[in-house]
C-alpha cells in the first residue's frame, strides 16, 4: 500500500519540523501582530522573514523596498485565502523560519533576517531547493510560488517582462 | 455591453442561494441532489430538469461571471480554483488545477474538445468490462453534447505558441492537428483560464447550468457537500456546511438535502473524498484508488520573435504521434500540446529564483511553451493514485511517480525541446531544478539524458484528475457500474470524471459531457418510472 507508507512518511517528518515550531512559538517575545491590521493571515514575525526572503528571491526583477513590501502584503493576502490545512502550512514554515533555532539550525542563516545580506538568504535557498530532505525542499517550493506570485499578480511587475496586460473587454 | 446571461438570471427569479448569507440552517427536498456543478453536474442538472425532474445543485465554489471576470491572474486563482490553484498532491510534487466555482473546471478550462480515444474504450472493454461503452454507441452522445456546447473546428489560425509546435512538428515529420473548441463567437482573446469575459466559451456556467435554473432548479453555491448519511445502503440526508464569505471555513450554518436520489460530480478528488468521508461501503477497496493525472512536464523556448502565449486562443494544436508509437499498455506515451503563458503561472511554473529566474522571465513575451501530458493507468507499474482525507476531513491525492512514468518524463521532455529548434528557438529549457537554458539540441539532448528525475526537482503538473470510483462490470472491479450506479448504495450514482477506469489519453472535458449525457437520461429514465 505505497499511499499509507507515504502518508506515515511526511506525517513522522512534519511532526518533528512542527514540534520545533511548536515550542517556537510558545517563546516570550514571538507574539501575534494583534495590533497591526494590515496583516489579514500573517504576524509581524512571518513578515519580516518574509521581507529578508522575498529580494532573494526577486533579486534581478528590479524590484525594490516599496514594491517588496506591496508583495509581501499580496502574500499575506493570498494565505488568508487558501483552505485552513495550507495556512497552517505556511504559518508553520513561517513560525519557524521566524525562530532563532529554525532559522540559525535548519535554514542555516546566522545573521538576523534583517540582518540577513541577500547572498545569506540566497544561499539558504539554494540549499533547501536541492534538500535531501523532501520537507526542506517543500518549504523552498512554498516560498518561491507564494513570493513569486505575489510579484507577477501585480501590473507593476509586467512591463520589465513585456506583459502589456489584459485587453480591453466591453 | 456584453451580456451576462447569469445577471440576467438572476433578476428574472432563478432560485440561487448564497450559503454565506444564510443566518439559519437550510432544509431542502428535491426529486434529486447534485454536488458539484462542473461538466458532469451541469449536464445532469439540464437533463433531469428537462424530463420534469425537481433539483438541488450544491456547489462549493461561488457563483461568478462574465461581468465580474476581469482577466486577471489575482482574481481568478482565488476565486475560481481549488486552494486557490495551489492545490497540489499529498507530498507536493504535482500542482494540481481544478476550477471551484458555478461551472466548476469547464469555467476555467482551455476548451479543448476530444471524443474519447477509441484504443482508450477498446481498454476499458476488455480489462473492465465495459462492453457498452464503444466508439459506435457513444457517438450519438458525442454528437448530442459537440452540437449542445457548439463544439466544432476553430479555423482561425493558431496564435504563435501553437503555430511553433505545428511548425516544429512539421519539420520533423511528426504530424499534428487541430484541436476542436466550444465556443460561440470567440474574441480569440486568450483569457479562458480565467473565466471568459464575453462569454463565448461554452462552459456549463452559460449552458446547461442556466437551462436547468430556468426550469426552475434550486442552486446552493458556496456550501460544502460533508457527507452522506447513510442507512442500511440508502441515503437519508445530505449534509452541507455553509462556508464563510471567503470560502475558507465553515460559518455556522447548515444545509440539508433529502431527495429521492443523490448524483455525486464533485470531480475526481471531491467525489472519493465525500464518499470516504460518509463512510461508504468499500467492500473491495477500491474507493479513491487508480486515481490518474495526464501526468503533465514543461518545456520552455526562447524564440527570435515575440510569442506572446497569453494573446489569441490558448490550445489549437495538438500531436498524438508519441501516445501511438507504442502499445497503449507499453512504455508511457504522451500528448502533446500548448499552454497558454500568463505571468503568474509561468512565474511560479519556471524554476529558480533570483537573477536566474528573471532572466527566464525577461524573456516572457518570447517564449514558446510545451506540454506534454502523460496517458497513465495503462500499464501495470502505472496503477495512479490514492485519494486520502487528512485530520479535517478535506481530501488530498497521493500520487506516486514512478520509474516507468520518469521514462516517459525523459523521453518528453526531449521530444519538446526536439520541436522547439525545429521551430526555431535559440535556446530551450526543461523545466527542472537543476536544468540550465540549451543551446542546441545536440546540448538539449545531452542534458536531458543527464537530468535526475526526481519529485520537487522536475516540474510537473495536472489538469486533468480522473478515476477514483471507476465504472467497472463487477464490484470488485470498481466503485460504479457503467451507468454510474454505486454498487453498493442504490440511490447513489457518480457522474463525473472520477468514473474513468484509467486516464483517457485526451483532455477530459467532452468524454465527460458524453457519457453523463448518456448515464443522466438513463438515470432520468429510471426516475420517472419510479425505480
Amino acid at each position: 500500500m505505497p499511499g499509507r507508507r507515504r502518508f506515515l512518511k511526511f506525517g513522522v517528518a512534519g511532526g518533528l519540523l512542527l514540534a520545533v515550531a511548536g515550542m517556537v512559538r510558545a517563546q516570550p517575545g514571538y507574539r501575534p501582530a494583534a495590533g497591526d491590521d494590515t496583516l489579514q493571515a500573517l504576524r509581524e514575525a512571518d513578515r519580516e522573514v518574509l521581507a529578508a526572503i522575498a529580494p532573494a528571491i526577486l533579486a534581478g526583477t528590479g524590484a525594490a523596498g516599496p514594491a517588496f513590501a506591496a508583495a509581501i502584503g499580496s502574500v499575506d493576502r493570498a494565505v488568508a485565502g487558501l483552505p485552513p490545512h495550507l495556512q497552517d502550512e505556511v504559518r508553520q514554515l513561517l513560525a519557524l523560519l521566524a525562530s532563532w533555532p529554525g532559522r540559525r539550525w535548519v535554514a542555516g542563516v546566522g545573521a538576523p533576517w534583517r540582518e540577513a545580506s541577500v547572498a545569506e538568504v540566497s544561499a539558504f535557498l539554494e540549499r533547501w531547493r536541492f534538500s535531501r530532505w523532501a520537507l526542506l525542499q517543500q518549504g523552498y517550493h512554498a516560498l518561491h510560488d507564494l513570493v513569486l506570485a505575489a510579484w507577477y499578480a501585480r501590473p507593476d511587475s509586467w512591463p520589465a517582462i513585456g506583459y502589456p496586460g489584459p485587453p480591453e473587454v466591453g | 455591453m456584453i451580456r451576462d446571461p447569469i445577471r440576467d438570471g438572476l433578476a428574472a427569479g432563478w432560485k440561487v442561494s448564497d450559503a454565506a448569507t444564510l443566518d439559519r440552517d437550510l432544509a431542502l427536498d428535491a426529486d434529486v441532489a447534485i454536488v458539484g456543478t462542473g461538466a458532469g453536474g451541469g449536464v445532469t442538472a439540464e437533463i433531469l430538469t428537462a424530463a420534469g425532474l425537481d433539483v438541488v445543485l450544491i456547489e462549493e465554489g461561488a457563483l461568478r461571471s462574465s461581468s465580474g471576470f476581469r482577466m486577471l491572474e489575482a482574481e481568478a486563482y482565488p476565486q475560481l480554483y481549488q486552494e486557490s490553484a495551489a492545490r497540489k498532491t499529498l507530498d507536493k510534487a504535482i500542482t494540481i488545477l481544478q476550477g471551484r466555482c458555478v461551472g466548476g473546471s469547464t469555467t476555467v478550462n482551455w476548451t479543448s474538445s476530444f471524443r474519447t480515444p477509441a484504443p482508450t474504450l477498446a481498454y476499458w472493454r476488455e480489462r473492465f468490462g465495459l462492453a457498452d461503452l464503444s466508439p459506435a454507441a457513444l457517438a450519438p452522445w458525442f454528437e448530442r453534447m459537440e452540437e449542445r456546447l457548439a463544439i466544432r473546428e476553430w479555423t482561425v489560425p493558431p496564435n504563435e505558441n501553437n503555430a511553433a509546435l505545428a511548425r516544429g512538428a512539421a519539420r520533423l515529420g511528426i504530424p499534428t492537428g487541430a484541436i476542436r473548441r466550444n465556443v460561440s463567437g470567440c474574441w480569440n482573446i486568450g483569457y479562458c483560464g480565467m473565466g471568459c469575459p464575453t462569454n463565448a466559451k461554452q462552459s456549463m456556467l452559460v449552458t446547461t447550468i442556466p437551462a436547468a435554473l430556468s426550469r426552475g432548479a434550486r442552486l446552493v453555491c458556496g456550501a460544502r457537500a460533508d457527507r452522506l448519511v447513510l442507512r442500511g445502503g440508502r441515503t437519508a440526508q445530505l449534509e452541507c456546511s455553509a462556508l464563510d464569505p471567503r470560502g475558507v471555513r465553515p460559518a455556522g450554518p447548515r444545509v440539508r438535502i433529502r431527495a429521492r436520489h443523490y448524483v455525486l460530480a464533485a470531480g475526481a478528488i471531491g467525489t472519493p473524498g465525500l464518499l470516504l468521508r460518509s463512510g461508504a461501503p468499500d467492500p473491495h477497496r477500491t474507493l479513491g484508488r487508480r486515481t490518474f493525472l495526464h501526468p503533465t512536464v514543461v518545456s520552455a523556448a526562447a524564440m527570435p520573435q515575440r510569442i506572446d502565449g497569453y494573446s489569441g486562443a490558448p490550445q489549437t494544436v495538438y500531436s498524438d504521434h508519441f501516445l501511438e508509437r507504442e502499445p497503449i499498455d507499453g512504455p508511457v506515451g504522451f500528448k502533446l500540446e500548448a499552454p497558454p503563458v500568463h505571468p503568474v503561472l509561468f512565474g511560479m511554473t519556471h524554476q529558480g529564483f533570483g537573477e536566474a529566474h528573471a532572466a527566464g522571465m525577461a524573456q516572457f513575451a518570447r517564449t514558446q511553451v510545451l506540454i506534454a501530458l502523460l496517458r497513465d493507468g495503462f500499464h501495470p507499474e502505472s496503477e495512479g493514485g490514492n485519494v486520502g482525507l487528512r485530520s479535517d476531513g478535506s481530501p488530498v491525492l497521493a500520487y506516486p511517480l514512478t520509474p516507468f512514468l520518469w521514462d516517459g518524463v525523459r523521453r518528453a521532455l526531449a521530444a519538446m525541446a526536439e520541436i522547439q529548434f525545429a521551430a526555431g528557438a535559440t535556446s530551450v529549457l526543461p523545466v527542472h531544478e537543476r536544468a540550465r537554458p540549451c543551446a542546441s539540441w545536440a546540448e538539449a539532448r545531452a542534458a536531458i539524458a543527464e537530468l535526475p528525475l526526481q519529485p520537487l526537482l522536475t516540474r510537473v503538473v495536472s489538469a486533468h484528475v480522473m478515476g477514483g470510483c471507476a465504472m467497472a462490470d463487477a464490484p470488485a472491479r470498481g466503485v460504479v457500474d457503467s451507468l454510474g450506479r454505486h454498487f453498493q448504495l442504490e440511490d447513489v450514482s457518480v457522474h463525473d470524471g472520477s468514473v474513468f477506469p484509467t486516464s483517457l489519453g485526451a483532455n477530459p472535458q467532452l468524454s465527460i459531457y458524453a457519457l453523463i449525457a448518456r448515464n443522466a437520461t438513463r438515470l432520468a429514465e429510471r426516475l420517472k418510472a419510479g425505480r
